[in-house]
């Protein structure tokens, strides 16, 4: 019978030391492991719960910035008012994970870890530029978001390495990030596309810097060309360049939630939407 | 592997109990305790029928270990009635004929108790959205809303 060990260690370099032995996963929410434990798409040897490790679960403000535990729950996310005030884009990513059940335990980590395209707090925390700090039995290192998923199910982290916790960078003045996906439903479906926005303007209120992410349309989150934007205040021109950017990036699968043709073009339209939010924030700041 | 031993307090009671590492809280609570209120009507964290509160967050527990409830406080469908009193969302379920077949109803009731914990004056809207993750295959959810609304507007003292 299939019987795995279980520990929940009470420190860094004890989870270090776990998640070294061979068939170790980490346990965060356990919203996407256990599912797939039940499901025989994954089998650990040994799971390893990081949530007592000192750090893991939290917020914590860090100048103009922030510190995420790794395992923080996308309830805990959404009461925090000084992160939702600063990015309420990544915030309102992470919300959009599951039901209010889901939500009081699926966390950053897991979300990212789980390495799906169709992950949704994933394009606005790249777009945003937050850091994963990675703990393993050669250090720390911090790394972008965006390099640890390598393609459905698969993450760059080695043997032992974990994530520790989330850095998100001191606020830009003038910036707004924002996250929007499009699904059939209204609620608990897996997004068709997702799009992830941070611009900053420049004092004139044109547009200075602009990041733009998509979920859902290719193997990966794959960035878009956003230099389109760049000295604009998104008038038509810009945004017609945006979707066609948009859709130019996009290598989706085609399944029930839509066809190649079809998530290619919303992704366009999604990435407009979005960036209109993330421009209306960053205007009001 | 050796059985877990975990402490913990459901429904304001010490409890204890002996799990396998891989099983679930909706197993250790149905199998090892005898608290069958919860159900499991998909073990995938769709339904909401083995909804619990823990550390005053409502969860799924099909999608949490046994072995996690260590240290916790927890609420099951079994610890909403005060005694032989029913809670007034219980009371207004039956008022309501908010339940048919009964088998979402524990996660249901549990659900929206953590619902008007959290928020006293809930919107009709934001119980919806709260409940999203509560299937029911009987009522059409109008009655369920229905029965919530009136409750909360009780417990409020209206
Ligand atoms: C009903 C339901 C609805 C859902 N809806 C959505 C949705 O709308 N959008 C969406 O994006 N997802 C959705 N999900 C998937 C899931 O809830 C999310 O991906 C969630 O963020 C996973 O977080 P977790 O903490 O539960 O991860 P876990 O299940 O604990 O872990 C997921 C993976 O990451 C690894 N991991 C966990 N923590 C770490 C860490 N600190 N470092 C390294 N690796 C780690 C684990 O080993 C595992 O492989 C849904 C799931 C369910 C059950
Ligand atoms: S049995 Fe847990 S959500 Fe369905
Ligand atoms: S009453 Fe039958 S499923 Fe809700």
């Amino acid at each position: 019978m299939y019987a795995p060990n279980f520990a929940a260690p009470q420190s860094i370099d004890d989870a270090v030391r776990m998640l070294g032995a061979d068939g170790a996963k980490p346990l965060s929410g356990g919203t996407d492991l256990i599912v797939q434990m039940r499901s025989g798409r994954n089998r650990p040897d040994h799971i390893v719960d990081l949530k007592k490790v000192p750090g893991l679960i939290g917020i914590k403000a860090e100048g103009a910035g922030f510190r995420v535990g790794a395992a923080t729950s996308g309830a805990q996310l959404g009461e925090d008012k000084a992160l939702v005030a600063a990015y309420p884009g990544i915030v309102e990513g992470a919300e959009l994970i599951g039901s209010t059940q889901v939500q009081g335990r699926a966390s950053l980590a897991g979300n990212l870890c789980n390495a799906s395209p169709a992950a949704d707090s994933v394009p606005a925390m790249a777009a945003c530029g937050v850091k994963a700090v990675v703990v393993g039995p050669n250090g720390e290192r911090e790394v972008a978001v965006q390099d640890i998923p390598v393609s459905p199910g698969k993450t760059s982290l080695t043997k032992g390495e974990f994530v520790k916790e989330f850095v998100l960078p001191a606020l830009p003045a003038n910036s707004g990030d924002a996250y929007l996906r499009f699904i059939p439903r209204t609620e608990m479906d897996i997004a068709v596309v997702g799009a992830g926005v941070q611009i900053q303007l420049a004092g004139d209120g044109t547009i200075a810097k602009a990041s733009v992410w998509l979920g859902a349309v290719a193997p990966t989150i794959v960035e878009v060309d956003a230099s389109c934007l760049i000295g604009t205040k998104l008038d038509d021109a810009a945004m017609a360049k945006l979707d066609a950017a948009a859709q130019a990036v996009c290598n989706p699968i085609d399944d029930k939630r839509g066809t190649i043709e079809y998530r290619t073009k919303v992704a366009g339209v999604m990435a407009r939407r979005t960036a209109e939010i993330a421009f209306k924030r960053a205007g009001a700041r | 592997m050796a059985k877990i031993h975990v402490t913990t307090k459901i429904n304001g009671e010490d409890a204890e109990f002996l799990c396998e590492p891989q099983q679930t809280m909706l197993d250790v609570l149905r199998d090892e305790l005898s608290l069958t209120g919860s159900k499991e009507g998909c073990g995938s964290g769709d339904c909401g029928a083995c909804s619990i509160i823990v550390d005053g967050r409502l969860v799924c527990s099909c999608l949490m270990f046994g072995a996690e409830a260590s240290g916790t406080e927890i609420t099951t469908i079994e610890g909403i009635a005060n005694g032989d009193t029913l809670h007034p969302l219980q009371q207004k379920f039956l008022e309501h004929a908010a339940l048919q077949c009964g088998f979402c109803t524990p996660g249901v009731l549990v659900a929206s108790k953590a619902l008007l914990d959290a928020n006293p004056s809930p919107t009709e809207e934001q119980a919806r959205y709260w409940l999203a993750g509560n299937l029911c295959r009987c009522t059409g959810y109008d009655k369920i809303i229905e029965a919530v609304m009136d409750a909360a507007a009780e417990m409020r003292g209206e």
